[in-house]
């Protein structure tokens, strides 16, 4: 009985760690004893809630996550859909199917946030729009054009396909709303859904993000490492990553053109990028049948894996999906340390070639693009069991969906709030020191001071007081005026670094010292 | 093999019938969002800007008086009330609701000095500079009676004649008490019409008192010279004085902590004192460019309200150096008195151009009835403000108030003078050997003596 205590001691403690987001802060060194204790309640406040937050997720959660346990000598990754599917009830049973379309080429999925709406596309043209909870075609087009990508935006209404020339936006009902003409030819889409910008990369390497509240172009980079159609959004920090075939994986924000983050991954061309929900691991793939899992804070590799993978995708729960030719393996940490290891697999039929696997967001479903259509399989303990109502919903009805397209709106984050480490956000920055200014810039601002002077109007004298030459006299001597503070400036410069030379140099050479011409 | 998948049946996560309420789940795990700094930061940043939106403080200038607004008085009993008298010696009811006059009490020859209500509500008294204390039957059945009739006046119930003219008066908490503020102070009983006992220490006339909220026998008084002295009524002689370098305007007890009060002075600042200890002040307030004619504590004891000559009205926190928010309008002249009102939402300020103003206590506030979930998301977002209220773009919003041009320039002016006598006085110590210059907190700076 005691040791059962101590370990769901241990669980709640565990729990309480996550809901309180970090460390609390040291009150020892601080004087004011005012502000010492107005922190000090409010820690104790973050710790109530923390708790209680805990409990409830003990408590007061309505669902229970899937499962997969083998029995016996029986290993789980022998499992097989079809067995899988036997023991499931109707409902879950109906996620499985396979859907055939040969003729229109390997197709791209993308699901909503809530995971009830899918969208897909086949690069001969065909854009279909499927409701997840009722198998319901809600709209297909055909735009008789090559689609390489299609990405939703905030809500199920509006998504975006990556077609020949240019991407386009349309509607649910398959009106086309724009035609982005800046992107160009465009390889990959990414919407950041906190941000409402739409990140592509196109066929020269050039990445864009498009504010899709406003039409405002925020970002037009060129990445410099050509052509790559391998680009995922880090959940977490709005972060976009870019593999490229050189082996280097960059990481970009709208608001700067060099990127954050240039880390070589692979020795070959990097295959394909996920990221874990958390926001702190990276898995990448090369054609070097590896995939490396790294540590995103220390930028470090955390373990590598023999494993064939043209496609990674990470689930809610951080079960990792690698899928290359008719071959889809899922790879899962049990002990929670980042050791991933085979948990479950699946072959598809022979010609099947895996295009993009896509775990289906509060289910236990992953979506598969492939050559010949798209298929859905099941796999137990992937998907958030409970959803949060106010972050997304399944059950969303359309005056909900309203009511959190507008909230959405109000809360849209600035693209400046983009950055590796999002926690910074409000924090104190560390000191930096000024750096002293170039030559140029003083040089150039002396330039502006010297203009600034030369642009004062005189007061217009009368009686006689007003003779050019004394306004001459006037004007030189504001100039005069204006260059003091600078040449002073100069003058100090020289004397202290002649005395420093003074100084570095051993008394018997100081008289050897060379001043520099002025 | 044991196996399990998430499935949702549709009747669990949706409601049954059109007329229940939608069902919302909850699940607070921080890797569901992403980003939370940056969204409280926005948020914050619009419940900035919505708040100076929606701040209109001003409710209404109640119209009537016809010469300058000397003193107020509350009725603890009764929320809409107020009375106000003016320097004709006309001494008017009004109804804050409909901003109307309901009783007149004309009977003083000269300026009404002091007003104050007996805490059961049922008497007023007010003393004058004609030398009279008048007590007027005020309770709920009489009051209610009175129709919004401007010409419904009112006859007193006593009438006392004393030496000198009074100055102010106050009306004990527990009791039937009340003290004026003259020559001298001197302490009557309602049906005594000479005062029962009579306190004189010092030889300058007392300007203000006030009795403790919390200890019936003690009260505090300000007189013009420059002292703050506590009486014990027990005692029956004068407890303590302490004497500052400018005089006192008014005082008022917390009254939450009525150990506590804050003195109202001349040189344009508030000075908090613990009675207990008044060898320093507990904080000083300091945001006024001219002196605080009045002021007066919140129920809640955490806030308080000053009028001052220098035509605004400043609302601070309790234990807060500078003011919360500044009310001022063109019309609004120097303001001689200000009341919070018993439920702490309503600010009344009497001032020289015969106007009582009703204004807000909190700007932005919603009033009338708000519902739980409006109110939960004022709360928030009041929250939300209060966390990121110190970095730059939030602050700059959170902090901007208009000011009056001769506000703004005075106020400009002092800080000026404080920094170059601040400057001199670190130059002096920077020049001096290390200790031999000592400078006292500003605290401890405008008391001259404590007196027992």
């Amino acid at each position: 009985m005691g040791a059962k205590k101590e370990n769901s001691d241990d669980e709640m403690d565990e729990k309480v760690k996550k809901y309180l987001r970090g460390e609390a802060a040291n009150l020892e060194g601080l004087k004011d004893k005012k502000l010492k204790g107005q922190l000090a309640v409010r820690e104790d406040l973050y710790g109530k809630s923390a708790k209680t937050a805990a409990k409830i997720e003990k408590w007061l959660l309505p669902s229970e996550g899937g499962y997969l346990e083998a029995e016996g000598i029986e290993k789980t990754w022998r499992i097989k859909q079809e067995s899988i599917a036997r023991e499931v009830d109707i409902l879950s049973s109906r996620n499985q199917y396979d859907i055939v379309l040969p003729e229109l080429g390997p197709y791209s999925l993308d699901f909503t946030s809530n995971g009830r709406y899918m969208a897909a596309a086949g690069r001969k043209g065909h854009l279909a729009i499927v409701d997840m909870k009722t198998l319901n075609l809600i709209k297909e087009i055909q735009v008789r054009e090559t689609v390489r990508d299609v990405a939703y935006l905030h809500n199920e209404l509006f998504f975006a396909a990556a077609q020949k020339k240019y991407p386009y936006i349309y509607n649910r009902d398959g009106t086309e709303l724009h035609c982005l003409k800046e992107h160009g030819a465009v390889l990959r889409l990414q919407f950041l859904k906190n941000h409402f910008l739409l990140a592509s990369i196109n066929k020269f390497g050039q990445l864009r993000y498009q504010d899709v509240t406003m039409g405002e172009m925020i970002g037009n980079f060129r990445t410099g490492l050509g052509r790559t159609d391998v680009m995922q959004v880090n959940p977490y920090n709005g972060v976009v990553a870019l593999g490229h075939s050189s082996g280097t994986v960059t990481m970009w924000k709208p608001t700067s053109a060099v990127p954050l983050v240039k880390m070589l991954s692979h020795p070959g061309p990097v295959s394909s990028l996920a990221f874990h929900p958390n926001g702190h691991v990276m898995a990448t793939s090369g054609r070097e049948n590896k995939i490396k899992i790294w540590d995103l804070r220390k930028f470090e590799v955390i373990q590598t894996l023999p494993c064939h993978a043209k496609t990674l995708n990470f689930s809610q729960k951080g079960l990792l999906a690698a899928g290359t030719g008719s071959f889809i393996q899922i790879l899962a940490d049990f002990s929670g340390s980042q050791n991933y290891s085979s948990y479950m697999t699946h072959s598809m039929a022979k010609g099947y070639q895996v295009g993009k696997v896509l775990f289906r967001p509060y289910e236990d479903v992953l979506g598969i693009g492939h050559s010949m259509g798209w298929s859905s399989i099941l796999i137990p303990g992937s998907g958030e069991p409970n959803f949060d109502s106010w972050v997304a919903n399944p059950f969303e009805t359309s005056k909900q969906r309203r009511e959190k397209e507008v909230h959405s709106l109000l809360d849209k984050l600035p693209p400046e709030t983009i950055m590796l480490d999002p926690t910074k956000v409000g924090t104190v920055r560390a000191a930096q020191k000024k750096e002293k200014p170039t030559k140029k810039e003083i040089e150039a601002e002396m330039e502006a001071a010297i203009e600034t002077a030369k642009d004062t109007d005189f007061k217009k004298k009368t009686k006689g007081r007003n003779k050019p030459s004394k306004r001459a006299t006037k004007r030189r001597e504001m100039i005069s005026r204006a260059k003091r503070p600078f040449l002073e400036q100069r003058t100090q410069e020289h004397e202290t670094s002649r005395k420093k030379q003074k100084t570095e140099m051993p008394k018997s050479l100081q008289r050897f010292v060379r001043q520099k011409a002025t | 093999m044991k196996v399990k998948v998430i499935s949702r049946s549709t009747g669990e996560f949706t409601r049954e019938r059109s007329q229940d309420l939608q069902r919302v789940f909850r699940n607070f795990d921080p890797t569901l969002r992403s980003q939370e700094k940056a969204v409280e930061y926005v948020r914050a940043l619009n419940a900035a800007k919505l708040d100076k939106i929606f701040a209109r403080p001003f409710i209404g200038a109640m119209d009537g008086h016809r010469d300058s607004i000397k003193c107020m008085a509350k009725n603890p009993n009764y929320l809409k009330a107020i009375f106000s008298g003016s320097d004709d010696g006309d001494i008017r009811l009004w109804d804050m609701a409909s901003r109307r006059t309901v009783c007149q009490f004309p009977g003083h020859q000269g300026a009404v000095q002091g007003l104050t209500v007996s805490t059961d509500g049922s008497i007023l008294v007010s003393c004058g500079s004609d030398c009279t204390v008048r007590l007027w039957n005020v309770s709920d059945a009489n009051v209610a009676d009175s129709d919004y009739l401007s010409d419904n006046s009112a006859k007193p119930q006593a009438v006392y004649v004393w030496k000198n003219a009074f100055r102010a008066v106050d009306h004990q908490w527990d009791g039937d008490l009340f003290a004026t503020a003259g020559a001298q102070v001197d302490v009557w009983n309602h049906n005594r019409s000479q005062p029962v006992n009579t306190f004189d220490w010092g030889s300058d006339t007392t300007i203000s008192i006030r009795f403790n909220p919390g200890e019936p026998n003690i009260l505090a008084t300000s007189a013009n010279d420059r002292s703050i002295t506590l009486y014990d009524l027990r005692m029956s002689s004068p407890a303590r004085k302490v004497i500052m370098r400018t005089k006192t305007n008014s005082i008022a007890w917390n009254p939450m902590e009525p150990m506590n009060f804050t003195a109202a002075n001349e040189d344009c600042n508030c000075y908090s004192y613990d009675a207990r200890k008044l060898e320093e002040a507990k904080c000083v307030h300091k945001d006024h460019v001219s002196a605080v004619m009045d002021i007066d504590f919140s129920p809640t004891g955490r806030e308080f309200v000053t009028g001052s000559y220098d035509r605004t009205v400043r609302i601070f926190q309790y234990n807060g150096g500078h003011s919360r928010e500044i009310y001022h309008t063109k019309r609004m002249q120097r303001v001689f008195c200000v009341k919070y009102s018993c439920d702490a939402s309503y600010v009344i300020s009497g001032s020289d151009d015969t106007n009582l103003r009703l204004w807000k206590a909190k700007a932005s506030e919603q009033l009338g009835v708000v519902l739980p979930r409006e109110r939960k998301k004022h709360e928030y977002l009041e929250a939300v403000k209060n966390r990121y209220k110190h970095l730059p773009e939030v602050k700059r919003i959170v902090r901007h108030r208009h000011l009056p041009k001769p506000v703004y320039k005075a106020a400009n002016l002092r800080r000026t003078m404080i920094e170059a006598e601040r400057r001199k006085e670190q130059r002096r110590k920077a020049h001096s050997a290390p200790g031999s210059i000592m400078t006292e907190p500003v605290r401890k700076r405008r008391i001259i003596k404590e007196v027992e």
